[in-house]
């Protein structure tokens, strides 16, 4: 049964506008796949419309003919210039929003603290210190004796203390570590102590009954009080910069002595005066000193042989610094909106 | 401690510098300086002016007319607010035209119908002290219209010493101004007060002497070293002069009346307390120290009645009480305007003894701040001296000779010796005995002989030995002089050098490697690092709960024993800030007691080091692409299964279904406690030998819905919690796995067993059964219901077969996967669905 021609070359035009339609919308390189099998492929649409040309009129058959192979030529093209489209990616940039936001994961993060904590310990590392740790709950013999500070004695005042038993508190200061270190190795000893530390100071924008303290303590022969600001501007010129300078201020702790208070000169106005460093320039970071030979002697250690230095300070105190917290609380809080802003 | 700088510079004729300059050079030589607070600034428009006239306002009640002589040619009418003014007295006056040190300019103005050209100030209004109440009357000789503020020494400055226990001597204007001196500012010099007095018979003895009238004993002399007391008869007491009521004003003391004051100014000078009793009040002509007996009572000079034990030390006369040693007199013999004859008492009460009086009466006075941290007992007989010198000259009055003096005699100063080898071991600094005394001479430090014995050894290793000042209670060891030493040297002289070192040898501990590692992979698995406080309430902790002594709150009255209620605290504190999303992690240490016995010389408090995290709200961001869903057991149990592969060390979960809360009852610190924990839980347990369940090292799943208030819109969440000491320190180091040579054939086995079976089953089951070639096994769905028998699930699992050494053949892989149906259909009576 003949075929009319017209009809068939109709239908080659809308398999044709049908290809090119499929071919546009297709998405990926996959999909292109099945349409060129539909549409080009081995008994596709195509393939088999042009099966049926020999039994379109003799007479109509070469202007069918070339109307089959301008469609084929018109998809193959159409094809061949969406598959490099996708290889470019043009293709995707031409059909996406790319404002549109990406899929994300939850971040998480440490805490400003420890981020601090951290780092301190990674700058004395670089100075042969190790990391200790000790209990949180320590005799009054660790925390007070030990370290050269009576009992009954206006020293103790300086530590309001949480006590949970006759001669059983929170340690109000990293320093018993010191002693515990001490007492169970020989020098050279070089540690580091972050923990936590009690004080019944109630809440408010400055205190905290608990917070973070670092300690380090450095024992061996021939340290001298040279090698201790060496050491603490090594540290500091580290942690807040080169630039920064240091002063050392004659202080008063029991268990350091000559004891020092280590300023630095303010980070946030580079010594000009500021409300943080209270229009002086200077921002006190830490407690310091040359270990008391009273201490050496509390622990079995021969203050003839050995000498040391020891230092103290508050991470918490120096990430509020640093990132200009204005209240100790909301180190605590958990709040996941303060939290998400260190990540 | 307040140092007025007028004051100093006063004691250090030829001390140079601004307020802010001295502190600073006392800050980096002594002691740190708080703040610089300007006394009288702004005062140049101020006058002194002297009340002609004062009546009534006749249109006013509380308004005085006065007419004052401010010096100018005709005197001037000022209304003044005050109730207080005097004729012919001296006041503060600023003229129209002139401000305030606040900035208020005042002018002319008419006050109900009356003209005021001016006004007469107060203490606050010149911003010299905080008294509103009345206007300043000023005491001494003035002459109308002289500035005000040169002749009162202003502007001044103090300086709020930050002091540190050790340097008590710094709390007073001497003791500051030797470290200026000392600097190299000249030489100390005390004023002079114009006062005749004549030459001291001492009366004394160790524990009673008298004269006149009066004795005075010590009872318990290990209360009270030495006690001096001294008669004044027939003083006026009134107003101190001016100079000294500004010298008390610079330091922020308030003047009371000339005899006071006068005790207060050598406090400040000299730093010896000393009271004055009226005598006419002293019965029985006898002033005993002794301990209080037990339920006296003396109503101090606060006007508080109170009620003493015999831990307190008194002064009393022969009846009762007068007196807190060394805390403050007693109102019924305090000096008033009455008083004519007055006891000077002059002490060295002890610093135990001062502490516990002073603490059970609740008192802290400048006096027994000093008494407690030890006052200069040498010290005694020249402040006295220059008490009695000081109220005669305001006073007036006669010094009785005869000055009593019971105790012991002054102690000799000590001797310590400094190495000039240890100099240099321990500061780095070679100096020489020479150079050590000069250093340390300005302080007062002086020489002493060398003693016979001392002779031997070299220079470096002979103590040099040195006499301590009496006020230097602090100095007793080398240490001591090492510190005297270092600051006098200046800190910031010592040289820049760098020195050789050993690391140290002390192991990083173990917890401080846990800890990191398990902070670095939780932050890495979306949580927040959170920080809470160590304390909770009862309700949030367990029986073993540990109570502080004197907690702040009982919110805050217990040690916690578990972390996750501290979690959900701050959970509670991110809903009420309308944060749904909320991950966090937190390692801190919980606190349990031992149990009565159980502790063979350990503490009978336990501390354990925990981790805990909590997860709830959306799985991961909104994202525009699709809906998220929350966070559901399997997110948590996502969790648990990391830290078990990652931190544990081969710990395995087991369904906590059988015991909702397990408990180990021989342990302090259990997980016993874990009241928030719901029946859809976990244990975390360590490996066990033999396929025994090993310890249990932490719980995990959903929180139990009554254990927090969760608000309607947030999700349900997970907890976990788990010791610290589980984790392995570092990863351990497994050898290493040749990467596959050959290609892995892949086999999907959906088995249908009784929806009872476990997973974990029938995954031992397939793993016990397979060849040793399965190299990966993966449960990718799990469906029931519609095509399944009532009561059963189907299991799919992915099955990855590889040899190291060749290329597997279907026919191998098919006997393998043979082998675990055969298996799983004796086991489970399992059904293998057609893939």
């Amino acid at each position: 049964m003949a075929i009319d021609g017209a009809a068939l070359r109709g239908r080659l035009e809308t398999i044709g506008s049908d290809g090119r339609q499929a071919i546009a919308s297709a998405t990926g390189a996959a999909a292109l796949e099945d349409v060129r099998i539909r549409f080009l492929g081995r008994g596709g649409l195509l393939g088999e419309a042009l099966g049926s040309l020999r039994d379109v009129e003799p007479s109509e058959r070469p202007e069918t003919g070339r109307v089959a192979n301008r469609v084929k030529r018109e998809l193959e093209a159409a094809l061949e210039d969406r598959l490099a489209a996708l290889r470019t990616g043009e293709d995707t940039a031409e059909r996406a929003d790319l404002t549109l936001p990406g899929r994300r994961q939850w971040a998480g993060g440490l805490h400003p603290v420890t981020q601090v904590i951290d780092e301190i310990c990674a700058i004395f590392r670089e100075i042969g210190f190790t990391v200790a740790t000790g209990p949180e709950v320590e005799t009054d013999w660790h925390n007070f004796t030990a370290l050269n500070i009576p009992l009954d004695h206006p020293a103790a005042d300086m530590h309001d203390t949480f006590y949970l038993d006759e001669g059983l508190l929170l340690r109000t200061h990293t320093s018993p570590v010191q002693a515990r270190v001490m007492l169970e190795h020989s020098p050279p000893i070089r540690i580091l102590a972050p923990g936590l530390v009690f004080r019944r100071d109630p809440w408010d924008a400055s205190h905290a009954p608990a917070f973070e303290q670092i300690e380090g303590l450095a024992v061996d022969e021939g340290i001298d009080f040279i090698e201790f600001r060496a050491a603490i501007d090594f540290f500091v010129h580290r942690f807040f910069g080169p630039a920064t300078r240091t002063r050392f201020r004659p202080s008063y702790f029991p268990f350091t002595e000559p004891s020092a208070e280590v300023d630095v000169t303010c980070f946030l106005c580079d010594g000009f005066g500021c409300p943080t460093c209270k229009q002086t320039g200077w921002v006190e970071i830490m407690g310091s000193g040359m270990v008391n030979p009273a201490v050496f002697e509390a622990v079995g250690v021969d203050p003839e042989r050995y000498t040391g230095y020891a230092f103290g300070m508050g991470p918490a105190r120096i990430a509020m610094l640093r990132w200009r917290i204005p209240d100790i609380r909301l180190l605590y809080e958990g709040d996941v909106g303060f939290l998400a802003q260190f990540a | 401690m307040e140092i007025g700088v007028g004051w100093l510079k006063d004691l250090v004729p030829g001390l140079e510098g601004t307020p802010r300059e001295l502190a600073d050079r006392l800050s980096l030589r002594a002691i740190p300086v708080d703040r610089v607070v300007p006394v009288g600034e702004g005062l140049g428009g101020i006058l002194v002016a002297r009340v002609l006239e004062a009546g009534p306002h006749p249109d006013a009640d509380r308004l005085t007319l006065c007419r004052v002589d401010a010096g100018g040619a005709e005197p001037v009418d000022v209304v003044c607010g005050a109730p207080n003014v005097e004729t012919r007295a001296f006041y503060p006056y600023i003229p129209p035209g002139a401000t305030l040190p606040g900035g208020m300019r005042i002018e002319s103005r008419r006050i109900r119908g009356r003209m005021s050209h001016g006004m007469l100030c107060s203490e606050k209004e010149l911003g010299l002290g905080r008294d509103a109440a009345g206007i300043l009357r000023l005491d001494g000789e003035f002459r109308p219209g002289e500035p005000f503020a040169a002749r009162l020494g202003l502007p001044d400055a103090r300086l709020e010493l930050d002091l540190t226990p050790n340097r008590i001597d710094l709390a007073c204007h001497v003791g500051v101004a030797r470290e200026f001196v000392r600097d190299g500012s000249g030489a100390l010099s005390l004023p002079t007060f114009e006062a005749e007095v004549p030459a001291p018979r001492w009366a004394e003895d160790r524990r009673s002497a008298g004269g006149d009238g009066l004795t005075i004993s010590i009872d318990d002399p290990e209360r009270c070293s030495r006690y001096l007391g001294a008669l004044i008869r027939g003083v006026r007491v009134g107003p101190s002069p001016a100079w000294l009521q500004a010298r008390l004003r610079s330091v922020g003391a308030r003047p009371i009346n000339n005899v006071v004051d006068a005790t207060n100014y050598v406090l400040l000078e000299l730093n010896q307390p000393l009271h004055a009793f009226d005598l006419a009040k002293i019965g029985g002509g006898s002033v005993r120290v002794r301990a209080a007996r037990d339920g006296e009572v003396l109503r101090t000079l606060d006007g508080v009645e109170r009620r003493l034990g015999p831990q307190a030390t008194v002064i009393a006369d022969a009846d009762s009480p007068i007196a807190l040693a060394g805390v403050m007199g007693g109102e019924e013999s305090e000096v008033g305007a009455e008083t004519t004859d007055v006891l000077l008492e002059c002490a060295a009460f002890d610093p135990r003894h001062t502490r516990h009086t002073a603490r059970g009466t609740g008192l802290a006075t400048d006096a027994s701040y000093r008494f407690e941290r030890g006052i200069d007992e040498r010290g005694l007989e020249v402040a006295l001296d220059r008490c009695i010198r000081l109220i005669v000259a305001t006073a007036g009055g006669e010094s009785d000779p005869t000055r009593i003096r019971v105790g012991r005699p002054a102690p000799r100063r000590r001797v310590v010796g400094v190495r000039p080898g240890r100099v240099r071991q321990v500061l780095g600094l070679r100096l020489s005995a020479d150079q050590v005394t000069s250093l340390l001479a300005p302080l007062g430090f002086e020489p002493a002989p060398r003693e016979a014995g001392d002779a031997e050894g070299g220079e470096a290793s002979r103590p040099l030995p040195l006499l301590v000042p009496g006020w230097r209670g602090d100095v007793s060891t080398e240490a001591d002089l090492l510190e005297e030493i270092a600051r006098t040297y200046g800190y910031e002289a010592f040289p820049d050098e760098s020195r050789r070192f050993r690391p140290g040898t002390v192991p990083t501990s173990r917890d401080a490697g846990r800890a990191a590692r398990t902070r670095t992979m939780l932050a890495a698995l979306g949580l927040f690092e959170a920080r809470s406080v160590a304390f909770a309430s009862e309700e949030r902790t367990g029986p073993g709960r540990v109570a502080l002594l004197r907690p702040l709150s009982a919110a805050e009255g217990f040690l916690r024993t578990d972390l996750v209620p501290g979690l959900l605290d701050r959970l509670a504190h991110n809903w009420s800030r309308g944060r749904r999303d909320v991950r966090l992690f937190e390692i801190g240490t919980v606190f349990g007691r031992r149990a009565e016995g159980a502790s063979d010389g350990e503490p009978p408090v336990a501390e354990e080091r925990r981790i805990a995290f909590l997860l709830t709200g959306a799985a991961r961001p909104a994202h525009w692409s699709g809906p998220v869903p929350d966070v559901d057991l399997w997110d948590c149990r996502g969790v648990a299964e990391e830290i078990c592969e990652r931190l544990l060390d081969g710990a395995v979960l087991r369904p906590a279904e059988e015991e909702p809360t397990p408990r180990e009852s021989d342990d302090a610190l259990s997980f016993g406690t874990a009241s928030w924990l719901s029946a859809a839980a976990f244990r975390l347990e360590a490996a066990g030998s033999n396929g025994d369940s090993g310890a249990l090292i932490g719980v995990a799943g959903l929180v139990r819905a009554d254990a927090l208030d969760i608000p309607p819109w947030a999700g349900p969440v997970f907890a976990g919690e788990l010791r610290l000491a589980a984790v392995a320190a570092r990863r351990p180091a497994a050898p290493f796995r040749p990467l596959p040579q050959f290609p892995p054939v892949t086999r999907d086995l959906a088995v249908v067993v009784s929806a009872e079976v476990p997973s974990d089953g029938v995954r031992a089951a397939i793993r016990d059964a397979a060849p040793g070639e399965l190299r990966s096994l993966s449960l990718f769905d799990v469906f029931e219901g519609e095509s399944l028998a009532e009561g059963t699930r189907s299991l799919a699992w992915r099955l990855e077969f590889r040899a190291p050494d060749r290329t597997l053949t279907d026919d191998e892989v098919d006997a393998g996967v043979e082998r675990i149906v055969r298996r799983l259909k004796e086991e489970f009576d399992a059904r293998i669905r057609a893939s």
